[in-house]
């Protein structure tokens, strides 16, 4: 009897114990001080509206909303988008060029004042149509909206001139922090140096190039969130510095990515006490030729330069030294309007015989006289993955006979090159935070309809392509014509060569729950599921 | 008065009875024997040169292509010291990495040498206020150490063998300046150098001619520490990624690429560039002092 009972007691503690393990690994746990690294010395300011670095991001995200984001739980997903402060995502209307968000009635800014409408629409004014003096980072990718207006205390209301694809998922950038419209009535620069939100956390203090830290916020209006009761992020651009504080458990994480090298260490010397979350990242470099400069005016030099690069070898051996790994055309290779690898192969340099590109290239090279090409490649003083991918380059053209100096500058003066026009051939790069294709791919228009374009050519058909793209809604066709875009870019005018994109690799401290990755280090920031089991 | 003549009566000086006349293969043997060490730097020095002469024979690859088939691979007969993590043989980037090593140790070190020691010269010679402002604008550059104004100057010019050398040149002038001033301040006083005033030489030709030459000993002795002091600046400006740049070969760079990254992995992408720098910094010091020693009649003889 005294045995069948205890066969019984210990099955029914095993029962138990199958059945609460699962629920204690869902159920997240309340407390706690996240910390993790920042890869930068310091924000340059704390305006979302205005910058364009992951320091600010990272480093401010956790204390504000925004109107709507890619899903916390599925960051991963590059068509799907959820409500923030809004209620419900809206079925456009007017043929598509009116959205109409009702604002939750129950959020509180962190001087305990309510949000309303009229402050999601004095932010979002601010973003679209900056006032003079005031700068935002973004305005190129509203240009589709016309007027955003506030009814009432509920309701935003955003009128586009047209209908497009590219509308939502611009909104749902992660820069786009809604600032209180009394303070911004007050002094529109007062959120460059100063922080007050709705978000999770509440902030709590700032030391220049070391730290900053913020405490959960009680009122926070997603019922449960946050989890932790303080975040900290620390400053350190040293990547040396940053593994060393995760592998001494003085950071949980860094949210930015480190190369397979830093990852194979922390694995090797943390074990289980790390785990690894990695994904394609929305960033690439691409080479970009000045067609001000002979000879790259002729198309034939650019074709055999682009012919030479071996993508489909190159990419795997990158892939285990730098932060590198997918290769892709002008689209982010995990969006529904990327190209297939059968698509691919009908560009410049991603055929499957790279024997026969490289035999063309030097065809074209002696057609257009330039059988000892030597040029003057310019990068940026970035190992990760700049210089890797400079270097990889140089060598792929040196089977074509062409022979390449590297000139590896800082960050000042390489864009200074580029945006001046004095250089050859230069590692550009093209780094975005929702994937977004119709606004991605802006990047390869020419310089007069798109600034941040380097290569200094005209080309009438690009921008034709594009826009017949852009204006499309259809699917399918979308799809298609983005494949047009595509082709004439890379292949027929070969404006530049897309390197293999980025690869985001994120060692964590196992602790660490809630948060996923996603395919931007821009993305999912807030904080505000994350909770340490601990 | 005696005289004394040669094959006079007996009693006089004859070729037997003078000491030999040494000739330079005498002094060279003589400098084998006495001094080892530096014996030792010179054949590292010439293992560099021959090194760089012949690399295109030495060595089995093309230091320059990526081979993703033999990434960090370790020391094998195939590849003597390794692979790096772009599949490039270590062996081969090594010998190509001496040519680089050795353009800019010897053009900074001659440049800056030869400069200094006209600049110095001159403003020994010439004293007064460009002898006081010259020495003014010395004392602000030395002030910096060597590694931080090839910093600076290569910040501003940017990088490249010609700037990496323009940088390392630019420090040393200052430092071979003011040492051969000194010299040529005791130099200035010997009449001869009134002697060719007076015979109404210009100041170029007494500098060149007359002064310059007066100084060469104590100019070699610092020219040789100079070409240490510039492989070194170089190897630390590419190990800062302001040197030379990807792909060439340079060793100070092949550290920078692989010594931090993969230290644990694969340390011979480090161990070896690194032993490289040792080996020439040392052997150019060891020679360097050994020839201070030989030349300097107070220390010849001990």
């Amino acid at each position: 009897m005294v045995v069948r009972l205890g066969l019984w007691a210990a099955g029914l503690g095993l029962v138990a114990a199958i059945a609460a393990g699962p629920a204690n690994a869902q159920t997240p746990k309340k407390g706690g001080t996240l910390v993790f690294m920042i890869p930068a010395d310091s924000p340059p300011s704390f305006d979302g509206h205005r910058e364009t670095t992951f320091a600010t991001v990272h480093a401010t995200a956790p204390f504000y909303s925004v109107l709507i984001r890619v899903p916390p739980d599925n960051p991963a997903s590059t068509t799907e988008f959820v409500c923030d402060l809004c209620t419900e995502m809206p079925k456009p209307t007017d043929d598509g060029k009116t959205y109409t968000f009702k604002i939750r009635p129950d959020v509180k800014w962190h001087d305990g004042s309510k949000l309303t409408a009229r402050d999601v629409a004095a932010s979002w004014n601010r973003i679209v149509f900056p006032p003079s003096g005031v700068t935002s980072a973004r305005v190129t990718y509203y240009a589709m909206v016309d007027k955003i207006e506030a009814p009432d205390d509920n309701t935003v209301v955003f009128r586009l001139k047209r209908a497009t694809t590219a509308f939502l998922p611009a909104l749902a950038d992660p820069f786009t922090y809604i600032y209180k419209k009394e303070i911004l009535d007050k002094d529109q620069k007062w959120y460059e140096k100063n922080i007050m939100g709705s978000g999770p956390f509440k902030f709590g203090s700032y030391e220049i190039g070391q730290s900053i830290k913020g405490v959960r916020n009680p009122d926070y209006y997603h019922k449960g969130q946050p989890y932790l009761d303080a975040i900290e992020g620390i400053f350190a651009d040293k990547q040396s510095v940053r593994v060393e504080a995760i592998r001494g458990d003085r950071a949980a994480m860094e949210f930015r990515g480190m190369p397979p090298s830093a990852r194979d260490q922390l694995v090797k010397e943390a074990g289980k006490d790390v785990v690894v979350q990695d994904s394609d990242w929305n960033c690439g470099n691409i080479v970009t030729y000045n067609h001000k400069k002979k000879p790259f005016d002729d198309v034939r030099v650019r074709r055999a330069l682009s012919l030479a690069v071996d993508h489909w070898g190159g990419a795997p051996a990158l892939s285990k030294i730098a932060i590198v790994r997918t290769p892709g055309g002008i689209v982010f290779p995990g969006s529904p309007l990327a190209a297939t690898k059968a698509e691919l192969q009908q560009i410049a340099g991603f055929g499957p015989d790279i024997e026969k590109s490289r035999a063309e290239a030097k065809r074209l090279l002696k057609e257009a006289g330039q059988e000892n090409l030597k040029f003057e490649l310019t990068n940026r003083n970035v190992d990760q993955p700049y210089k890797f991918v400079g270097t990889w380059l140089i060598g792929e053209w040196k089977k074509i006979g062409v022979n390449v100096e590297q000139k590896v500058v800082p960050t000042g003066p390489w864009f200074a090159a580029m945006r001046g026009g004095t250089f050859d051939v230069v590692v550009d790069a093209n780094c975005q935070s929702v994937v977004n294709p119709v606004l991605d791919t802006a990047k390869y228009l020419p310089k007069k309809v798109y600034p941040e374009s380097y290569g200094d050519y005209d080309d009438p058909k690009s921008i034709e392509l594009y826009n017949a793209m852009t204006q499309e809604t259809d699917p399918a066709k979308q799809r298609a014509a983005m494949r047009a875009y595509e082709k004439h870019t890379l292949d027929t005018e070969a404006h530049g060569i897309v390197t293999p994109y980025w690869y985001r690799i994120l060692v964590i401290r196992s602790y660490v729950k809630g948060w996923k990755i996603s395919p931007s280090h821009y993305l999912n920031q807030d904080l505000a599921n994350v909770w340490l089991d601990k | 008065m005696s005289v004394i003549t040669r094959n006079g009566p007996a009693g006089a000086l004859t070729d037997d009875t003078l000491p030999r006349k040494k000739t330079a293969l005498d002094a060279v043997l003589n400098f084998f024997r006495r001094q080892p060490l530096g014996t030792a730097g010179l054949a590292i020095m010439l293992v560099m040169f021959l090194a760089a002469a012949f690399a295109n024979v030495l060595t089995p690859f093309d230091p320059e292509e990526n081979d993703f088939q033999a990434m960090m691979q370790a020391p094998s007969w195939t590849h003597l010291l390794g692979t790096d993590q772009m599949g490039r043989d270590i062996f081969s980037r090594l010998v190509y990495g001496a040519r680089t090593a050795l353009l800019v140790g010897f053009s900074a070190a001659f440049a800056g040498g030869l400069i200094g020691l006209v600049l110095g010269v001159a403003s020994a010679y010439f004293g007064g206020w460009f002898d006081l402002v010259f020495q003014r604008i010395l004392d602000v550059l030395m002030a910096f150490p060597l590694i931080i104004l090839a910093l600076a100057v290569v910040s501003v010019f940017g990088t490249g063998v010609f700037n990496v050398i323009l940088a390392i040149t630019i420090p040393l002038i200052p430092r071979c300046g003011r040492v051969v001033r000194a010299s040529a301040l005791a130099v200035r006083e010997i009449p001869y150098v009134d002697a060719a005033r007076a015979l109404g030489f210009g100041h170029t030709r007494i500098v060149l001619r007359h002064m310059v030459p007066n100084v060469v000993g104590p100019f070699l002795i610092l020219l040789s520490a100079f070409v240490g002091q510039a492989i070194l600046a170089e190897a630390s400006l590419s190990y800062l990624g302001l040197g030379v740049q990807e792909p060439v070969p340079a060793w100070g760079l092949m550290l920078q690429g692989g010594a931090e990254e993969y230290a644990t992995t694969a340390p011979w992408i480090a161990i070896f560039p690194g032993l490289a720098i040792v080996m020439a910094v040392l052997g150019i010091s060891l020679f360097g002092d050994a020839l201070r020693d030989a030349i300097d009649p107070k220390l010849r003889d001990r």
